[in-house]
C-alpha cells in the first residue's frame, strides 16, 4: 500500500479534462486507486468519482494504492497531478 | 376531440420571437422514466447484464449525435456538457457495482442503476462547488437515458409533418433536435426571451413565446392553435372566426417584413438628415449572419461573458482572441463593442459567493478590478483582436471615476505588455462606460471627459432607479421606462455626454421598444443598439420623421408628470403615423 501526497496545480482544477485523464491512466493498472481529499474517499477508477472531488487549484489530496504494480501506479499518478494535468498552470 | 364544442382560450406569455403561426399542437412530455422493484430469476441474468449493455450502447449513440450536432450548432464549449455525459457512461466502477449487485442480489437493472447513480448524485448536489452540482444534472439526464433505452422508449426527434412544438421546457437540446423538423413554432410554460431556444427560434425565424403557464395541461395533441409572437398570445381551440382574422394578420404582416427588409442597406437618418446608429446587440457568433442580413450598422454591445457559458473558468487570453477576431472579422468594415466580462448577480459564474443581495454586490468591472489578471487577459486578448481598427471596449456597472481610472490604468498596462512582445493592436481602440449605475448618471460629465463614448444600460439603471427589481414577477409591472424620472435621467445623461464631446448610445431594451423610438431620437440619442428581430422596425420609424419633431415630442414628454400620460401621448402618435406598425401592449 503506497500514499502519496498531492497539490492540483492548474488554474482550471480537476474538471472534466483532467478527471478523464486521471481514470484513464487508472485503468492501465490492476491496483486499487484511491482519492481522499477532506475526509471523503472516492475510488480513483470511476470518472463520477473524480468529477465528485470537484478540487480546485492549491487543494491538496492523498493519493492511495494498493496492489501488484502500486509502485509504477503511484510514480506514473503522481507526476501526472504534478504536471497540472498539461493544462495551464 | 371535439373541438368545436370547446370554449376558446386566450393565454398570455413572454414574446421571444416573431411571428404568426396556426397549426396543430405537439406536445411535448419529457419522457418520465418509472422504476419497479423486480426479482430476476438465476437463468435470466446474463439476459439482464445483456439489456443494460444495449441500453447503454444506444444511450451512448444518441449522446455522440447530440454532441456532434451541437458543436455544428453551438459553440465547441457549450457542447462540452454532453461530453461530459459520454465519460459517465464509460464509468466501469459504476456499472462494475450495478452487475455485481445483479449476480448477487438478482434484481432488475433499473431498480440497481438508480439506486447506485442516487449515492454519487446525493454527493454531487450537495456540494459546495458549482461544477460538481452542475455535474449532478448530468448524471440525472445519463440516468434517464439510459433508463428510458431499457423501456425502449423512442427518441422523438422525428415527428410528422409541421407542428407547434408546446412543451414545460425545451432545452437547448431539444430546440436543437426538433429544428430538423418542421416546426411553425414554439411554446413553452417557462424559460426567458433570452434563452437557447429563443434564439434558435429567432434565428430559424420561427415564432416563440414563453412563460405561458399551464399551457401543457390546456392544450392536446393536434388541436389547431394560434400562436402570436409579436404580442406574446396563444390561442386555444380558436373559432372559425378567429382563425380567419389570424390568417389575414399572418399575410400582412409577411407583407410589411417584405417591406422592412428593403430598408436593409438604407440608412437610419431622418427626414431632415439627422443620422443615428443602428447597431444589434448579440451574445452568440451564430447571431452575426442574422444581424448582417438585418441591415444592422454595427454591433452597439457584444456580450463577451456568452464566452463563460458552460464553463468551468475564464477562457484562456489566446481562446478570447481568436472569439473576438471572428467577431471583428465578419462584422468588418462595421464595428463592435466589446463589453468586459459582466459576471454576478443574476449572472452566470457568480462563483460560490453566497450575496444576499447580488444584484447590489460583486458584479460587473467590480470583479475585473478586483481579478486584474483575468481583466487583462480580456483587454490583451481584445486589443490582438482589434488589428481590423474596428473593435471598442464597453465597461458594465461603472460607478464611480476611480473605477474608470484603474480601467485605464490596466488597459494601459495591456498595451505595454504587447509592445514589450511586438504584438500589434490599435493604439486608437476606444473606450466607453455603461451608465447604468444611477451615480454614473449623475457624474456622467465627469466620466466623459476619461472615456470616448456612454451606453446607457436601461435595463439595469431603470431596476436601480425605481428600486424594482426586474425579475421579481410580484413588482414587474412597476418596472416603468417611461417613468418621468427614468426620462429626466436619459436627458442629463446625453446632455452630460454631448458637453463631454463623446457618443451617446443605448443599448438596453429600451431601446428597441418602438415606442420609444422617436423620444429617444428627440432626446438626442447618438446610437441604438437593439435585438436584431425589432432593428428594420426601428430603423422605419427614424426614416418616417423629422429630428424637429422627435425634439418637439421629446420636449414635451419633458414636461409629463406620470408614465400612463406619456405612454398614451406616444401610443397616439405611432397610432397617427403608423397605423399598420406592430405596436406591442407595454
Amino acid at each position: 500500500m503506497i500514499e502519496r501526497e498531492v497539490t492540483i496545480r492548474n488554474r482550471a482544477g480537476v474538471h472534466t479534462r483532467p478527471a478523464a485523464s486521471i481514470v484513464k491512466l487508472a485503468a492501465k493498472y490492476k491496483s486499487e486507486f484511491y482519492i481522499e481529499k477532506d475526509e471523503v474517499e472516492i475510488n480513483g477508477k470511476s470518472i463520477i468519482g473524480v468529477m465528485t472531488l470537484a478540487a480546485e487549484q492549491g487543494a491538496t489530496l492523498l493519493l492511495k494504492f494498493d496492489g501488484p504494480d502500486e509502485q509504477e501506479f503511484s510514480n506514473a499518478m503522481s507526476e501526472l497531478f504534478e504536471s497540472g494535468f498539461g493544462e495551464p498552470i | 376531440m371535439e373541438q368545436s364544442s370547446k370554449q376558446e382560450m386566450k393565454l398570455k406569455g413572454i414574446p421571444a420571437s416573431p411571428g404568426i403561426a396556426i397549426g396543430p399542437a405537439y406536445l411535448y412530455r419529457k419522457h418520465e422514466p418509472t422504476v419497479q422493484v423486480r426479482n430476476i430469476e438465476a437463468e435470466k441474468v446474463n439476459s439482464e447484464i445483456q439489456r443494460l449493455q444495449n441500453a447503454v450502447a444506444r444511450s451512448k449513440k444518441e449522446l455522440i449525435k447530440i454532441y456532434d450536432f451541437a458543436q455544428h450548432r453551438l459553440d465547441g464549449e457549450q457542447a462540452r456538457i454532453f461530453e461530459a455525459q459520454t465519460l459517465i457512461l464509460e464509468d466501469s466502477v459504476l456499472f462494475d457495482m450495478v452487475y455485481a449487485r445483479l449476480r448477487h442480489e438478482r434484481k432488475n437493472v433499473e431498480y440497481l442503476l438508480r439506486d447506485e447513480m442516487e449515492k454519487y448524485h446525493r454527493l454531487m448536489a450537495n456540494s459546495h462547488d458549482e461544477y460538481a452540482r452542475e455535474r449532478a444534472d448530468d448524471l440525472k439526464d445519463v440516468e434517464d437515458r439510459i433508463l428510458r433505452n431499457l423501456e425502449e422508449q423512442k427518441l422523438t426527434s422525428k415527428i410528422d409533418g409541421s407542428h407547434i412544438i408546446v412543451s414545460h421546457n425545451i432545452s437547448a437540446a431539444d430546440a436543437l433536435m426538433f429544428s430538423r423538423n418542421d416546426v411553425l413554432a414554439y411554446v413553452t410554460e417557462i424559460g426567458g426571451a433570452t434563452s437557447h431556444m429563443a434564439l434558435l427560434a429567432r434565428a430559424l425565424k420561427i415564432p416563440a413565446i414563453v412563460g405561458v403557464h399551464q399551457i401543457a395541461s390546456f392544450s392536446a395533441p393536434d388541436e389547431t392553435v394560434i400562436v402570436d409572437g409579436y404580442d406574446g398570445v396563444v390561442i386555444l381551440h380558436p373559432q372559425p372566426a378567429t382563425i380567419k382574422t389570424f390568417e389575414k394578420k399572418k399575410a400582412h404582416h409577411v407583407e410589411f417584413e417584405e417591406t422592412l427588409a428593403a430598408l436593409r442597406d438604407l440608412p437610419a437618418e431622418t427626414l431632415d438628415g439627422h443620422h443615428v446608429k443602428l447597431s444589434a446587440n448579440v451574445e452568440l457568433e451564430e447571431e452575426l449572419e442574422f444581424i448582417k442580413f438585418q441591415g444592422a450598422d454595427g454591433i452597439g454591445l457584444y456580450r463577451s461573458e456568452s464566452l463563460l457559458l458552460g464553463k468551468e473558468v475564464f477562457p484562456s487570453e489566446e481562446e478570447q482572441y481568436k472569439a473576438y477576431r471572428r467577431i471583428a472579422k465578419s462584422i468588418h468594415p462595421k464595428h463592435v463593442i466589446i463589453r468586459s466580462f459582466d459576471i454576478g448577480g443574476d449572472k452566470l459564474m457568480a462563483q460560490s459567493i453566497k450575496e444576499s443581495n447580488p444584484v447590489l454586490g460583486w458584479r460587473g468591472i467590480r470583479i475585473m478590478l478586483d481579478k486584474p489578471q483575468v481583466f487583462l487577459d480580456q483587454l490583451r486578448a481584445i486589443l490582438r483582436a482589434s488589428t481590423f481598427k474596428n473593435l471598442s471596449i464597453l465597461l458594465p456597472m461603472i460607478s464611480s471615476l476611480k473605477e474608470v481610472q484603474m480601467a485605464k490604468q490596466l488597459l494601459g498596462q495591456a498595451k505595454e505588455d504587447l509592445r514589450t512582445k511586438n504584438i500589434a493592436f490599435d493604439d486608437k481602440l476606444q473606450l466607453g462606460v455603461m451608465i447604468e449605475v444611477p451615480a454614473a448618471a449623475v457624474i456622467a460629465d465627469h466620466i466623459a471627459r476619461e472615456v470616448d463614448f456612454l451606453s446607457i444600460g436601461t435595463n439595469d439603471l431603470i431596476q436601480y432607479l425605481l428600486a424594482v427589481d426586474r425579475g421579481n414577477d410580484v413588482v414587474s409591472d412597476r418596472f416603468q421606462e417611461f417613468h418621468p424620472a427614468v426620462i429626466r435621467f436619459l436627458r442629463r445623461i446625453i446632455e452630460r455626454g454631448q458637453q463631454g464631446k463623446v457618443m451617446v448610445g443605448m443599448c438596453g431594451q429600451m431601446a428597441g421598444d418602438p415606442l420609444a423610438t422617436i423620444l429617444l431620437l428627440g432626446l438626442g440619442l447618438d446610437e441604438f443598439s437593439v435585438v436584431p428581430t425589432v432593428l428594420p422596425e426601428i430603423k422605419k420609424i427614424i426614416r418616417s420623421i423629422h429630428y424637429t419633431e422627435a425634439k418637439h415630442v421629446a420636449e414635451r414628454v419633458l414636461e409629463m408628470q406620470s408614465e400612463d400620460e406619456i405612454k398614451a401621448y406616444l401610443k397616439r402618435l405611432m397610432k397617427n403615423k403608423f397605423s399598420e406598425m406592430l405596436i406591442g401592449g407595454k
